[in-house]
């Protein structure tokens, strides 16, 4: 029997469309990767193979008919347990569809796992999901990324030919490098937010794992465009596959710009490897590599954590144990309901961005840091695209590191804030960047590389990740499962 | 309507030898189809928990969609106040925790509110007293509680999410208020006005217009603000009234004993007369307002403030002036008519019904206030009684001396029973007054064969037997006779028998 | 700049949060590192840059006026209240009233 987990959703598609394959027939690959690897990895979180069956045994059409996914358990899936891998939110059950998850659906794409994430998106390991972390299909001892870990695991495993996470800060495109994946930010607005559960509202936006820049192009394309229940989509954000040209020789002409004044210090070795197999790969492809200038991206970070965290103090005050999730018991006032409820419900990391975000705004502080990263961004957003108006895009590394070891970053969340260094930028300044599988480590970790384009930019960067892609080549490793 | 509850109330401070300063907060629920920020059905009264969606239950994930009217009623009260209308406002969260408040965050406006400036004029005949307005912004309503009574099985409250999304005017006036007294009409005007401008109901009852009030006490001619106390929930014209005058007292005695007053919350029980604190300044909100992230700036087009200016109706001071100068109406008609716009729109229909102003005016503000008063009614009660046709019609009868003006009176009582028509009603109840000379000149024939010795005085120059005489004839006719036609037949008829 | 005690207790109250008297100190020690962190961003001069909140220029129009049924049931949305009676949602007795 053919390996349908393996093979991308653009084929799979075409095969039930067809009818040369039953959708069901494929189901069932995937959810046979997910029985094998899932034990070892703890990708996923709510299953619900029944109704998945019942979906790919109906008439099925659209450009992903019959194509098995998962969806980061920060998306709501109606009728389908969505956690956002918090205690706050273990028994709840959404009564709508996300509407990326709807669209997907009309596509005839086929949910049937949510996948485990870092509490409330909040993370860059999933080591802060309330129902223990995933981990790295490449090698179980180290992370898979985060905070959409579960996703990107799912997807590298073949449990799933394509998967959603969500992105605040690097969300897709970290764990998408430390997982030998294609991952998508798209611009902010482009995707409707709707039924994504809020971390940093200003900065939040569904993103794509694949493990081919066709297959990201193809599931963007499905999803993306303004949505009437969500006033932050953009009127023209609708993306057309027809004329994008994903051949290798795709990205011939194109200029990238290389940030070298942030790459010199401090660089893990494998990723300035990395770096310097991307540039090359992409001359070789014809593509024009010049040097421009960033700011230093470590203002991005304290700009960053200071925004979402205030954003999210106040998208966070909902889970207070009235409407819907868990409550404390005993709760016999009403201002313990909120404290007991909120204090044991949250975990650490959600809690910290709580009382920073809370902080940032409270009267008193509100101009010294609320207010003085508003300022910060304007001056980040401008850098960025000046850096940007004279390439197509932008090539950097995804994370400073390969991926690092469970637990090793856990003890300082600063060290940990910082493995988004090269991603926050993009989300700051509401463009879009792709993290492309960049080759692997002397000891076999995948290491990505990140392009950086202007708004509605997704078609250059899906150009030139194509072209990175077959300049790099060869036969996908596969992460092997070791019992 | 609590006029005298009102002028006793003119200046309480400045009789406890204070200044009052008192601004007003007025929450104006909008009477749109649908919520601020999702399509679910703005309706009072449904049953609790079933005007819901994901967005006003604050459901993770759920996102607001901006109703466009809200806007637009915004817009037609900024330009009925003479206010700014800005073309760029922002929403803004104002964070605080409450389980009625679904995101536990409420999304309105602060520092870019979407009108600021104008007056709302509160002054009366001959003497204008425009009060200036602070802001006007939109907001999201809460759900509503319901708190255990105090005796009572129940340790729980309840809480229902159908008001939940609402949309609000909060309107703001300058701390500009002298009295209890000027609070009061402030919010009569401003009630008549919203509901001129059909943004809302009005209706207080359910809800529709919440007051909260600022008060803080000064000696006369000091410049700088005391400290303020804020009134909040005071929800009906007379608890505005009452609770300021009670809080103005409560101000006055502490500072009249020396003490300091304390920046606090109180809420006001109509029902006992008394204040009670509810928050003091050490637990006072920080609030830790911050531009809404899931909307876009308010943008307000030239083109949206013209369709309204377009659309707006004849404001309340407009209508008096028309009043006056159109038909004539003395100043008082004019504004006791115009204070109420149903009853000056009732009062428009009888005048193009056919009665003269003037007697039209006397109508309604006379039987017709007297007669719906008696019975609770509401204009609209009234009018589906007696039509403002039928009213004028009756008017004229009165007018082509048909009836009496007091006879005039009995038909209209009669018309609250009987639907038929003035002059039939009239006729019929016998309450038609006799002007037909060959009616009344038999009866005159008689009267003086009866009483001889009358006539025989008058004619020998002693007016005052005419009065005994007349007085005889409209017994005989029961009142009913035209007074001014029995006067003259009744002399044709002395004069003609006197002569020899 | 260092976080105290007193202040994490304070906001921590104005999130509602309940925390151990451990929790306090380490947060404490951990936002005090976090705002040292941030502190770089003095140096960058941004007395004069307008602040940025959202980052896109165009946006969809208001919605119409029109209002539709309910999408979901009281049943469905009290199915997932900790308490309620059937009608209302439930919530320990409430002293504080205040309206918007
Ligand atoms: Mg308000
Ligand atoms: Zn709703």
């Amino acid at each position: 029997m053919t390996e349908h987990w393996k093979r991308s959703a653009g084929d799979l598609a075409r095969d039930v469309t067809a009818g040369r394959v039953g959708a069901a027939e494929v189901l069932d690959a995937h959810r046979a990767q997910a029985d094998r690897w899932d034990p070892a990895v703890h990708a996923l979180l709510a299953r619900d193979d029944e109704r998945a069956r019942r979906t790919a045994s109906g008439k099925l059409q659209g450009p992903l008919a019959g194509v098995p996914f998962v969806a980061k358990d920060n998306l709501c899936t109606r009728g389908l347990r969505t956690t956002c891998g918090s205690r706050i939110l273990e028994p709840y059950v959404p009564p709508y569809d996300a509407t990326v998850i709807a669209r997907l659906a009309a596509a005839g794409a086929v949910l049937y796992a949510k996948a485990n994430c870092d509490e409330f998106a909040m993370g860059s390991s999933t080591e802060n999901s309330a129902f223990g972390p995933s981990r790295n299909p490449y090698d179980t001892e180290r992370v898979p990324g985060g905070s959409s870990g579960g996703s990107a695991v799912a997807t590298a495993t073949g449990m799933s030919a394509f998967s959603l996470g969500s992105e605040t800060g690097g969300s897709v495109r970290q764990p998408a490098s430390f997982t030998n994946l294609v991952g998508l930010k798209p611009t902010y607005g482009r995707l409707s937010r709707y039924g994504l559960v809020a971390f940093g509202s200003s900065l939040d936006q569904v993103g794509v794992f694949a493990r081919s820049v066709a297959d990201c192009a193809l599931v963007f394309s499905v999803m993306a465009g303004p949505d009437e229940n969500d006033m932050t989509t953009r009127p023209d954000g609708a993306f057309a596959l027809e004329g994008l040209d994903l051949s290798a020789a795709g990205g011939k002409g194109l200029t990238v710009g290389v940030p070298r004044n942030i790459l010199s210090e401090g660089l893990h070795p494998e990723v300035a490897r990395a770096q310097t197999r991307a540039e090359e790969a992409l001359g070789k492809a014809g593509v024009r590599v010049k040097e421009v200038h960033l700011v230093p991206p470590a203002a991005c970070v304290a700009t960053y954590y200071l925004l979402a965290t205030a954003e999210a103090s106040s998208n966070l005050a909902r889970f207070d144990g009235v409407r819907y999730g868990f409550r404390a018991q005993p709760a016999d006032d009403l201002l313990s309901l909120y404290t007991k409820t909120r204090g044991q419900g949250f975990g650490p990391e959600v809690t910290r961005r709580i009382l920073l975000g809370t902080f940032a705004l409270s009267a008193g502080y509100y101009d010294a840091y609320y207010r003085k990263a508003l300022q910060a961004r304007r001056r980040i957003r401008a850098d960025l695209l000046a850096a940007l108006s004279g390439v197509d895009a932008l090539l950097l590394p995804t994370a400073p590191t390969p991926a690092f070891r469970l637990g090793e970053k856990a003890m300082d969340p600063l060290a940990m804030y910082l493995s988004d260094i090269f991603t926050i930028g993009a989300n700051l300044a509401g463009v879009p960047a792709l993290s492309v599988p960049c080759g692997f480590t002397a000891d076999g970790l995948p290491v990505g590389a990140q392009l950086v384009g202007p708004a509605l930019g997704e078609g250059t960067l899906f150009r030139l990740g194509a072209a990175l892609e077959g300049a790099l080549g060869g036969e996908r490793r596969w992460p092997e499962l070791v019992s | 309507m609590s006029a005298s509850v009102a002028s006793n109330a003119k200046d309480l401070a400045a009789e406890l030898g204070w200044e009052a300063v008192i601004g007003l907060e007025v929450h104006i629920q909008l009477r749109t189809e649908s919520k601020l920020f999702c399509a679910c059905a703005n309706r009072f009264g449904a049953e609790p928990n079933t005007l819901i969606c994901p967005v006003c239950l604050g459901l993770p994930g759920s996102l607001p969609v901006l109703n466009a009217r809200a806007v637009g009623f915004a817009v037609r009260l900024a330009l009925a106040l003479g206010a700014d209308v800005h073309r760029r406002s922002i929403f803004a969260r104002k964070n605080y925790f409450y389980p009625d408040m679904p995101k536990n965050y409420q999304i309105s406006q602060y520092d870019e509110p979407i009108v600021t400036g104008g007056t709302l004029d509160i002054g009366e005949r001959g003497a204008p007293r425009p009060v200036p307005i602070h802001r006007c912004h939109l907001e999201e309503d809460t759900g509503k509680s319901f708190h255990p009574e105090r005796q009572g099985d129940r340790r729980e409250t309840r809480v229902d999410f159908n008001r939940a999304g609402v949309p609000l005017i909060e309107m703001v006036s300058e701390p500009a208020l002298a009295s209890a007294d000027e609070a009061y009409r402030y919010l009569t005007r401003l009630r008549q006005l919203v509901r001129v401008l059909g943004i809302t109901d009005g209706d207080m009852e359910k809800g529709s217009l919440r007051c909260d009030a600022n008060v803080s006490l000064r000696r006369p001619g000091e410049t700088t603000l005391g400290t303020k106390a804020e009134i909040k929930n005071l929800n009906s014209i007379r608890a505005v009234e009452r609770g300021i005058q009670a809080e103005i007292r409560r101000q006055a005695k502490i500072l009249g004993g020396g003490g300091r007053v304390e920046q606090c919350t109180l809420l006001y029980d109509v029902d006992h007369d008394v204040l009670q604190v509810m928050r003091t300044k050490e637990f006072a909100h920080d609030y830790r307002y911050f531009p809404e992230p899931d909307l876009p700036p308010l943008e307000v087009s030239e083109a949206e403030i013209d369709a309204e200016r377009r659309g707006m109706p004849e404001l309340p001071a407009e209508r008096v002036e028309r009043f006056e100068k159109k038909l004539g109406l003395p100043a008082y008609d004019a504004d006791v008519l115009a204070a109420d716009y149903e009853v000056a729109d009732y009062f428009e229909r009888v005048v193009a019904g056919g009665a003269e102003a003037k007697a039209a005016s006397n109508w309604v503000m006379g039987e017709m206030a007297r007669a719906s008063k008696e019975r609770g009614w509401s204009v609209e009660q009234f009018a589906a009684v007696v039509a403002p046709e039928r009213l004028a019609a009756l008017a004229q009868l009165a007018k082509r001396g048909l009836v009496s003006g007091n006879l005039a009176k009995e038909v209209f009582e009669a018309m609250l029973e009987d639907p038929g028509d003035p002059e039939a009603i009239a006729r019929a109840r016998g309450l038609v007054q006799e002007s037909d000379p060959s009616a009344l000149r038999p009866l005159v024939e008689k009267i003086l064969a009866a009483h001889p010795g009358p006539a025989e005085e008058f004619r020998s120059g002693k007016e005052k037997a005419f009065g005994f005489l007349l007085g005889q004839l409209m017994r005989a006719t029961e009142g009913k006779a035209n007074p001014q036609v029995a006067r003259d037949l009744l002399r044709e008829a002395l004069e003609k028998t006197g002569s020899p | 700049m260092a976080i105290d005690r007193d202040t994490v207790r304070h906001v921590a109250l104005l999130a509602r949060l309940e925390l151990s008297e451990e929790e306090i100190e380490r947060y404490a020690r951990e936002l005090s590192a976090v705002l040292d962190y941030v502190a770089q961003l003095d140096a960058l001069g941004l007395e004069d840059e307008e602040p940025l909140a959202q980052v896109n220029e165009t946006f969809p129009p208001a919605r119409p006026d029109h209002a539709r049924p309910a999408p979901i049931t009281r049943e469905e949305a009290l199915s997932q209240a900790p308490a309620s009676d059937g009608t209302y949602f439930l919530v320990p007795p409430v002293v504080e009233y205040l309206e918007p």
